[in-house]
C-alpha cells in the first residue's frame, strides 16, 4: 500500500463520515407532519415549530444557506449589533495577535534568562508555579479595574494566558541544550551573546516553537470566552449576541468558523516548527 | 624533557561526596609533553582521564595545581587547544561546511564570508569530505561525522589537539582509516596531540608516548611508556616489529592487573618523577614482571631498509 493510496482512502472515509453526519442532522431536524390544526392567523404567529412540527434546531440546509449569506457579505457594518462575520473574526484575530505577540516578546527573552541562570530559575519557579494554573478569565475583573478599557483588558487576558507555555518551554529548551554543543562554543571562545544566538537559540528553537504552538491554541480558546465577557466586538461577542437573538443558525456558523480559524493558526505555527526542527 | 610544551603541574580534582566527605578522583598529577609529540592516555573508566583532558581543554578547572601550555598558565578554554569530542558534537542544524566555518569564523572574526568558506573548504578537503560540504550531520555516517569533527578542530590551526576517545563509537574498519588520517595529518602538520583511548593497538599505532593511569578514585599516573616503534611505522607491518608484543603485553598487563595493585606495590611512587619505561632497551628495566621475549625474529623490515608501508 502506497502512502498516496492511504491518503486517498482516508479522504474517502472522511467524506463518508461527513455525509453521514449531515444526513443524520438533516433527518433529525426536518419538518414532520402538522401537529395541530389551527387558524392560519394563529399559525403565522406560532411559526413552523408549532405548526409543522419542525425542530427548533436548524438543519444543515438552513445553516448552509445562512453561511452562504455571510460569506457573500463578510464585512458589512450595520451598527454595533450587526456586523459581518469577517469584521468580527478580524477583531478577534487582532486581539489574539496583539496579546500573543506581546507574550512572545516577554516570554522568550525572559525564558532565555531563566534557562541560562540556575539562580533565576530557582528564584522564579514558585511564582511561575502559582501564576500558571490561574484561569486567564480570573484576571478579567482586575484587568478591567486597572486598565479601565475592555478591549485592552481582553488583550491582557490573551497575553497572560499565552505567556506560560512559551515561557516554560523556552526555559526547558534553553536549559536542556546539549552540553557538548555548549562545549563546542566554549572551546571556540564564542562570546555569550554569540553563543546564545548561534548555539542555544537554534538548539532550543523546536522546543520554543512547540510552546508557541500550544500558546496560540490556548489564546484562541480564551478569546471567545473573553469577548463574551467584555462584549462589543469579536467572534466571542457574536456568539453571545446571536444566543440572545436566539439565532442558533448563527451560533453554529460561528462555532464552525472558530474551529477553522483555530486550525489555521495551529497549522501556521506547525509550519514554523517544521522550519526550525533539525534531524539528528 | 627539556622542551615542555605542555606541563601539567600537580593538578587534583575533588568532588564533594556524600556526608561532607570529598571524593578525590586524582591528585598531585604531574605530566609533561614536548612540542609535536603524540601522547595517549590509557586507563580504566573512572580514573579521571576525561577530567584531565577537560582541564587541558579549559572546560573544567582543577581543584589544585596548574596547567602550563606554551609557557603560559591556562585559564579557561582557548582557540589554541582544539578538542575532538567523542560524540563528534556537530551542530545538527548546520551543514558540514557550516560546522567548520563556524569554527573558522570564531577564530578569525574579521574575515569575510568568502575567505571563511575557502579556509573551511581546505580542511574539508584535507579530511576527504570533498563533495559532502552541503550535507547535514544527520545525512553522514559515523565516520564522516568524526571527520567533520577533525576538520573543525584542525581548521582553527590549534597549537595542540585534544581527543577524547574520538574513534570509540566507530566500527573497526572506519576507525582504522581515521587513525591513518589523524596520524598523517599530525605528522604533516607537526601537531601536538593528547588523546584518550581504551584501545591498546590504537595507542601503539598513534602515540609517541603512552601514559598509563591507575584506577580511580585516587588515580595516579603510574608510568610513561616510550613507544619503541619507528616514527614511520605502518599499520600493515606494525605487529611484525620485534618490540610490538613486548609493548602490547606491558600495557595489557598494566591494564589487567597492575592498574589495581599499583598503589600497594609501589608505596614510594613519586608523582613528580614518574618512571619512564623504554621497552626493550638494554639497561632499562621493564617495570612489569613479564619480561619481553628474547628477540629471535629480527627481520623487521624497517630495521634493514626503509619502511615498506604505503
Amino acid at each position: 500500500m502506497t502512502a498516496s493510496s492511504l491518503r486517498l482512502r482516508a479522504g474517502l472515509v472522511s467524506i463518508v463520515l461527513l455525509a453521514a453526519f449531515l444526513g443524520i442532522w438533516h433527518l433529525a431536524t426536518r419538518s414532520a407532519a402538522p401537529v395541530a390544526t389551527m387558524s392560519p392567523e394563529y399559525a403565522k404567529l406560532m411559526g413552523l415549530t408549532a405548526t409543522q412540527g419542525k425542530s427548533a434546531m436548524p438543519g444543515p440546509l438552513d445553516v448552509g444557506a445562512k453561511l452562504w449569506e455571510h460569506l457573500k457579505r463578510p464585512f458589512y457594518d450595520n451598527g454595533p449589533n450587526d456586523k459581518g462575520l469577517g469584521i468580527q473574526l478580524a477583531y478577534s484575530i487582532a486581539r489574539v495577535g496583539t496579546g500573543y505577540l506581546l507574550a512572545v516578546l516577554v516570554a522568550i527573552p525572559l525564558g532565555f534568562l531563566i534557562g541560562m541562570s540556575p539562580l533565576l530559575s530557582k528564584a522564579l519557579d514558585p511564582f511561575i508555579q502559582v501564576l500558571k494554573p490561574i484561569s486567564p478569565l480570573a484576571w478579567m475583573p482586575l484587568a478591567l479595574y486597572t486598565i479601565k478599557d475592555s478591549s485592552i483588558s481582553a488583550i491582557f487576558v490573551i497575553f497572560i494566558c499565552s505567556i506560560w507555555p512559551m515561557l516554560l518551554n523556552t526555559v526547558f529548551g534553553v536549559a536542556s541544550v546539549r552540553k557538548e554543543w555548549i562545549n563546542v562554543a566554549r572551546t571556540l571562545e564564542v562570546g555569550t551573546i554569540r553563543r546564545a544566538f548561534t548555539v542555544i537559540l537554534p538548539a532550543a528553537a523546536p522546543t520554543i516553537l512547540t510552546g508557541m504552538r500550544i500558546s496560540i491554541g490556548i489564546a484562541w480558546l480564551v478569546i471567545v470566552a473573553a469577548e463574551m465577557l467584555v462584549g462589543g466586538t469579536g467572534i466571542g461577542y457574536f456568539v453571545w449576541n446571536e444566543w440572545n437573538n436566539l439565532s442558533i443558525t448563527n451560533v453554529i456558523i460561528a462555532i464552525l468558523l472558530i474551529g477553522i480559524v483555530g486550525m489555521l493558526l495551529d497549522q501556521i505555527l506547525a509550519r514554523f516548527t517544521r522550519m526550525v526542527t533539525f534531524p539528528e | 624533557m627539556t622542551d615542555k610544551f605542555v606541563s601539567i603541574e600537580g593538578i587534583a580534582k575533588r568532588y564533594p561526596g556524600a556526608g561532607g566527605a570529598t571524593t578525590t578522583v586524582f591528585e598531585n598529577l604531574w605530566l609533561s609533553m614536548p612540542r609535536g609529540e603524540f601522547c595517549c592516555v590509557i586507563g580504566h573508566s573512572g580514573c579521571g582521564k576525561t577530567t584531565v583532558l577537560n582541564i587541558l581543554a579549559g572546560l573544567d578547572a582543577p581543584s589544585e595545581g596548574a596547567v602550563i601550555v606554551d609557557g603560559q598558565a591556562i585559564s579557561g578554554t582557548s582557540l589554541d587547544r582544539a578538542v575532538i569530542f567523542q560524540s563528534h558534537a556537530l551542530l545538527p542544524w548546520r551543514t558540514v561546511l557550516g560546522n567548520v566555518a563556524y569554527a573558522v569564523s570564531s577564530k578569525w572574526r574579521s574575515w569575510d564570508r568568502a575567505k571563511v568558506k575557502a579556509h573551511a573548504q581546505t580542511f574539508i578537503d584535507l579530511v576527504g569530505l570533498t563533495g559532502s560540504e552541503h550535507k547535514r550531520p544527520s545525512e553522514l555516517s559515523g565516520g564522516m561525522k568524526q571527520r567533520v569533527g577533525i576538520a573543525r578542530a584542525l581548521s582553527i590551526t590549534p597549537k595542540m589537539m585534544l581527543m577524547d576517545e574520538p574513534f570509540s563509537a566507530l566500527d573497526a574498519l572506519t576507525r582504522g582509516t581515521l587513525q591513518d588520517e589523524v596520524r598523517r595529518i599530525c605528522l604533516e602538520t607537526g601537531q601536538t596531540a593528547f588523546m584518550i583511548t581504551h584501545d591498546v593497538d590504537e595507542a601503539i599505532y598513534l602515540a609517541d608516548k603512552i601514559f598509563l593511569m591507575t584506577n580511580g578514585p585516587g588515580a595516579v599516573l603510574a608510568e610513561v611508556v616510550e613507544n619503541p616503534l619507528p616514527k614511520d611505522r605502518g599499520r600493515t607491518d606494525l605487529h611484525r616489529h620485534p618490540l610490538y608484543y613486548a609493548l602490547r603485553n606491558h600495557i595489557i598487563d598494566f591494564l589487567v592487573t597492575r592498574s589495581k595493585t599499583f598503589a600497594a606495590e609501589k608505596p614510594g611512587h613519586d608523582p613528580r618523577n614518574v618512571p619512564v619505561v623504554h621497552i626493550g632497551k638494554p639497561g632499562l628495566t621493564v617495570a612489569s614482571d613479564a619480561k619481553p621475549e628474547p628477540l629471535k625474529e629480527t627481520s623487521w623490515p624497517s630495521l634493514s631498509r626503509p619502511s615498506t608501508s604505503s
